[in-house]
């Protein structure tokens, strides 16, 4: 067999030379003729296999990052069996409506996996010459984000979440609704879910929103709990994202990617890291950890001439919810934007909490507009965004103030942005559809003084004013 | 397999193998004949990479390309060549990678230009079209004596630009052959003392090229955005930086620079960033026209793209292959400028290369030598007279973005970039959340070039005037919405509620400004001064009826007023008009009051 690189590979060769174990990792000497991020079978003294990487070599020796875990191996009893192959994962059709472990092997009791092929889960780089820029519009149902944060396929959105907030619960309902209105019906989204270090009680949740219904058809189910291998976790995000990238360049789907939880996935980085005995970055976190969450996130996209599209939600928990701590800062800085979510507005009991203020689609402009959503989607948005930032403003001034400080406009903005919060952004489990969106949207703005809505082109004030339009609001 | 055969032929000091591997890191043993900095090629596959330590028998090579699945003792070869960028016609309109791979060639299979959408690795091509033919006008003649920098010759090589064919630095000789009619770039244009002259030349990317002198940085880069040129312009041949915050606008402000900057040549190195963003920018500059030439902005555009999932040790000579490709259209005559977004990306490629080494790190991880490379970055920008005859004179401006982790411009890069920059506008992570943009925070931004002497000249006499009128009212408003904050705008005098006004006016009408249409994505240095102009008189006509004893509210509700928010569409030719008529209307309706 031949390797990528190349390299002509006879035979399985076992190497019975383990020096050293700790954590996740051990070194083996005399290890000749094995590649840089090769995988490695692992044999412990009692015939148990286990899968390894290799992170580093140096002469003949070579570190190996053990992905089942280091516990019970010992110096003179352990194999390392190598085979000239980096990791690779089972990819195809069949894998949709499949339950698999965090690293692609079926755990959901079903026939083995009829794969059409297997794929080096690192990829390749999509050349920037072959994308195609996205630009379709994504309905999510959500006002929040299709009103003022579009999502568009091909792109990678996070959800910025704090511990305790809604954010798989947002996150389940979008991999659910999502549907684009061109293509009623038909032209869904597969959903490849891969869930990264969950709790037992959030497999359960996906797992449940997932399986038994209708949605596991359209689903690939990636699951690495919290109790599996942290090192596992480094394998499923590129498992997943492998398998994404078949359906959708391969097999001309439309593929939505759910990775979750962003934080537990750069925990085992740092994890394997400090092992590794490597020099910290911020935090303790490995100084490339840019490139490495690059290399998992740019594989969203589109390319020129084929129909399919990757896109990316990925869920993080922001440690104490602080947004500049280094998972959300150095995802932000890759990503096309971020929802984020509020726990003040989740307190308020606004469903879903979502603060539209720091959130923020990139490519919005282009997924928007006349022949997409509405002419006047870019204006609105535009407006409610300033007249947002002002009311939010004023909120902070009134708590120093009081109330009676204020003039009568000012009044009419804190009234915008409460109203902005408890109608447009609160919607329960309700779906909206864009039109819908809009039209709240123009309620409220006609609320405040029609001189001030400077962000928006008079002609479209005339004719997409409609007081008192009704849209249908969430049971309190 | 051929490739054992051939490098068993190779000379033994050229010859290793590999001892190591640790990432982009690779450590050879027996090249005994490595010069530091020199390309080597890497294992089976002759991934290349460069030389970038040499301790006792071993070299260590930074490799510009994945390096899953290199085995200790594959063979290492030194090609004996530092790493060069080629240089001649057909750079322009041109997208490469960070090593001057041509990205579009590399995209292509058989006839489907589309056909390798992922980048293989080991791919690779030449640089420059080695099959396209070009029209060269010679400039000299057989006997003529020339020495470095001497135009040769030109190529038509876009709708606007002239290519010269210059004699390489350092040769000089007697022209004794004179190439003419269609040559290709390997083709020789002249022979000096009988030694071949091509299109094609070659230079190493680490070395800046040589020039004749420098000149004084006394005019400005028009950008054609409002925030820059008239409040923190920056110099033809300075440097600035952009740091700001994820979301704050920087990649838009880069590429808006690239659009609408007046300069002849414009090299965008995308740094580890994202893809869809240059997708975006091929999709959108051929469209667009350049507002000064009237032809398609590619046509003066080369892409050196980098995103940030492709190697990082590429990454790291993005920066440099940019740069070396902008001084050559430099030392053409032509002004140039470089927009890098973004260096921080630059500067961990740096971080994560030197930890692999096991350096001894400094702040925050970044090796201790970080501020002496960004030097070397920054100090090639420049106003130069070049070298040869005829007085040219060309320019290199850079325009660097940063990415502080966390927002926070005390880290190392942004630091070290302050103190290279001569114009520092930073982004502001609060006015980039209420939407106003370009979020330029007027409050801690600056200029360091002195160019009112240059505006006063060539736009308007009284431009510093208004420059300084704008500064100082934006400060004021500052100082004023701190007392809001705490008392409310009831605490004010009439006088200081004015100030306020104004400001908002200003801020709104004149520092906002849209990237994404059509008309004020651009503004005119004439416009500029005309719709500040209006604010200025604006405000004076206010405090003039305040101290009337009109009410606040009475004057902000005037309906001209709501015009000065609509001075940004007009069109340029209608300026300085509508700028009267304005002012006029706003006078009358306010004295009325």
């Amino acid at each position: 067999m031949t390797t990528p690189n190349g390299k002509t590979t006879l035979l399985t060769v076992e190497h019975q030379t383990v020096s050293y174990i700790a954590g996740p990792l051990l070194i083996a000497e005399q290890m000749i003729g094995v590649g840089y991020d090769e995988l490695v079978e692992v044999v412990s003294p009692d015939e148990h296999v286990r899968r390894g990487r290799v992170l580093a070599i140096e002469g003949d020796r070579a570190v190996v990052q053990v992905l089942d875990g280091t516990s019970g191996l010992s110096l003179p009893g352990t194999r390392v069996r190598t085979r000239g192959e980096v990791a690779r994962v089972a990819v195809g059709d069949d894998l949709i409506g499949r339950i698999l472990d965090g690293s692609g092997a079926p755990i959901d009791g079903g026939p083995p996996l009829r794969a059409e092929g297997y794929r080096d889960v690192n990829g390749l780089p999509i050349n920037p010459v072959a994308r195609d820029h996205p630009s379709e519009f994504i309905e999510t149902g959500i006002s929040a984000i299709d009103g003022l944060n579009t999502l568009v396929r091909g792109q990678k959105l996070p959800i910025f979440s704090g511990f305790g907030l809604p954010a798989a619960e947002l996150a389940a309902k979008i991999a659910s609704d999502a549907a684009v209105p061109s293509a009623a019906g038909g032209d869904e989204f597969v959903v490849v879910f891969a869930a990264m270090g969950v709790t037992q009680r959030e497999a359960e949740f996906f797992r449940g929103t997932f399986a038994g219904s209708a949605a596991l058809e359209r689903t690939v189910l990636f699951l690495n709990t919290a109790e599996d291998p942290a090192v596992e976790r480094l394998l499923t995000p590129r498992a997943a994202l492998t398998v994404a990238e078949h359906l959708a360049f391969e097999r001309n789907r439309h593929v939505l990617v759910v990775l979750t939880d962003i934080t537990s996935y750069c925990e085992a980085l740092r994890e394997l890291s400090a092992a590794r005995e490597e020099i910290p970055g911020r935090r303790g976190y490995p100084g490339y950890m840019y490139t490495d969450l690059a290399s998992l996130f740019e594989r969203a996209g589109r390319i020129r001439g084929r129909s399919g599209s990757v896109t990316q939600l990925m869920i993080l928990s922001m440690p104490d919810d602080d947004i500049t701590h280094p998972i959300p800062d150095l995802t932000g800085y890759i990503t096309e934007g971020q929802i984020v979510l509020s726990r003040e507005l989740d307190r308020r009991g606004i469903v879903p909490p979502i603060d539209v203020l720091p959130s923020l689609s990139r490519l919005m402009n282009a997924g928007i507009g006349a022949d997409k959503t509405r002419e006047d989607h870019r204006a609105v948005a535009d407006q409610l965004y300033a007249a947002l930032a002002r009311g939010r403003d004023l909120r902070r001034l009134v708590s120093i103030v009081g109330e009676a400080a204020l003039s009568d406009t000012e009044r009419r903005y804190l009234a915008f942005a409460d109203s902005f919060e408890q109608k447009l952004v609160n919607q329960g489990g309700a779906r909206r559809t864009i039109e819908q969106t809009l039209d709240l949207a123009w309620t409220l703005l006609l609320d405040l003084p029609p001189a001030d809505l400077k962000r928006i082109d008079p002609a479209l004030v005339e004719r997409y004013a409609r007081p008192g339009g009704e849209v249908e609001q969430p049971a309190a | 397999m051929t490739d054992t055969l051939e490098t068993q032929q190779t000379v033994a000091a050229d010859l290793g193998t590999i001892h190591a591997v640790s990432g982009p890191v690779v450590t050879a043993r027996g090249l005994t004949g490595a010069r530091l900095y020199n390309v080597v090629l890497v294992g089976h596959g002759r991934l290349p990479g460069e030389v970038i330590r040499l301790d006792a028998g071993d070299a260590v090579v930074q490799v510009y390309e994945d390096t899953a699945g290199l085995a200790a003792g594959e063979p290492v070869v030194d090609t004996g060549e530092p790493l060069q960028v080629e240089l001649g016609p057909g750079l322009l309109g041109t997208i490469f990678d960070g090593t001057q791979r041509p990205l579009t060639k590399l995209a292509r299979r058989g006839d489907d230009p589309m056909g390798a959408p992922m980048i293989e690795r080991g791919a690779t091509a030449p640089p420059l079209d080695r099959s396209r033919d070009w029209s060269f006008e010679p400039a000299v003649a057989e006997g003529d004596e020339v020495s470095g920098g001497d135009v040769l010759g030109t190529v038509q090589e876009t709708g606007v630009l002239v290519h010269r064919a210059l004699v390489p630095p350092g040769i000089s000789g007697v022209v004794t052959h004179v190439g003419h009619g269609r040559l290709r770039v390997d083709e020789a244009v002249a022979s000096i003392d009988g030694e071949p002259v091509t299109l094609l030349s070659r230079w190493p990317v680490r070395r800046p090229r040589p020039f004749a002198g420098r000149l004084a940085l006394d005019q400005p880069l028009v950008t054609g955005q409002r925030a820059i040129d008239t409040l923190f312009p920056i110099a033809r041949g300075g440097a600035a930086t952009i740091p700001g915050g994820f979301g704050t606008g920087k990649t838009v402000l880069e590429q808006s620079l690239a659009k609408w900057s007046h300069a002849d040549v414009i090299v965008y190195v995308a740094c580890g960033e994202r893809g869809n963003e240059l997708t975006e920018m091929l999709e959108e500059f051929p469209k667009l026209t350049d507002p000064r030439t009237g032809s398609s902005l590619l046509e003066r555009t080369v892409i050196i793209a980098n995103t940030s999932n492709m190697p990082v040790a590429a990454r790291e000579a993005s920066i440099y292959t940019g740069i070396t490709i902008a001084e050559y259209f430099r030392d053409q005559g032509y002004d140039v400028a470089v927009l890098a977004d973004s260096t921080s990306r630059w500067g961990e490629a740096l971080r994560e290369v030197s930890s692999r080494l096991e350096e001894m790190p400094a702040e925050e991880g970044y090796p201790a030598y970080l501020s002496t490379r960004l030097a070397e970055f920054y100090e090639r920008a420049g106003s130069v007279a070049c070298l040869g005859r005829g007085e040219r004179t060309g320019s290199v401006s850079i325009v660097g973005a940063v990415s502080p982790a966390g927002g926070d411009f005390s880290e190392p890069i942004t630091q070290h970039s302050l103190r290279l920059a001569g114009t520092f506008w930073g982004l502001d992570t609060n006015l980039a959340r209420r939407r106003h943009f370009p979020a330029i925070d007027w409050n801690r931004s600056y200029t360091l070039y002195a160019l009112d002497a240059w505006f006063d000249d060539d736009v308007a006499t009284d431009w510093h005037e208004q420059r300084a009128w704008a500064l100082e009212l934006l400060q004021q408003e500052s100082s004023l919405l701190e007392i809001v904050q705490l008392l409310g705008t009831d605490s004010l005098a009439p006088a200081e509620r004015v100030v306020l006004e104004s400001g908002r006016l200003l801020r709104e009408d004149f520092l906002q400004q849209s990237a994404f249409d059509d008309v004020d994505a651009y503004c005119a240095l004439p416009k500029q001064h005309q719709m500040l102009r209006v604010l200025r008189a604006t405000h004076q006509t206010m405090v003039d009826s305040v101290a009337r004893d009109v009410p606040v509210e009475t004057l902000a509700a005037a309906t001209a007023l709501r015009d000065v928010a609509r001075m940004r569409f007009w069109p340029d030719a209608d300026v300085a008009a509508g700028a009267e008529e304005l002012i006029e209307r706003i006078r009358r309706e306010l004295e009325e009051l």
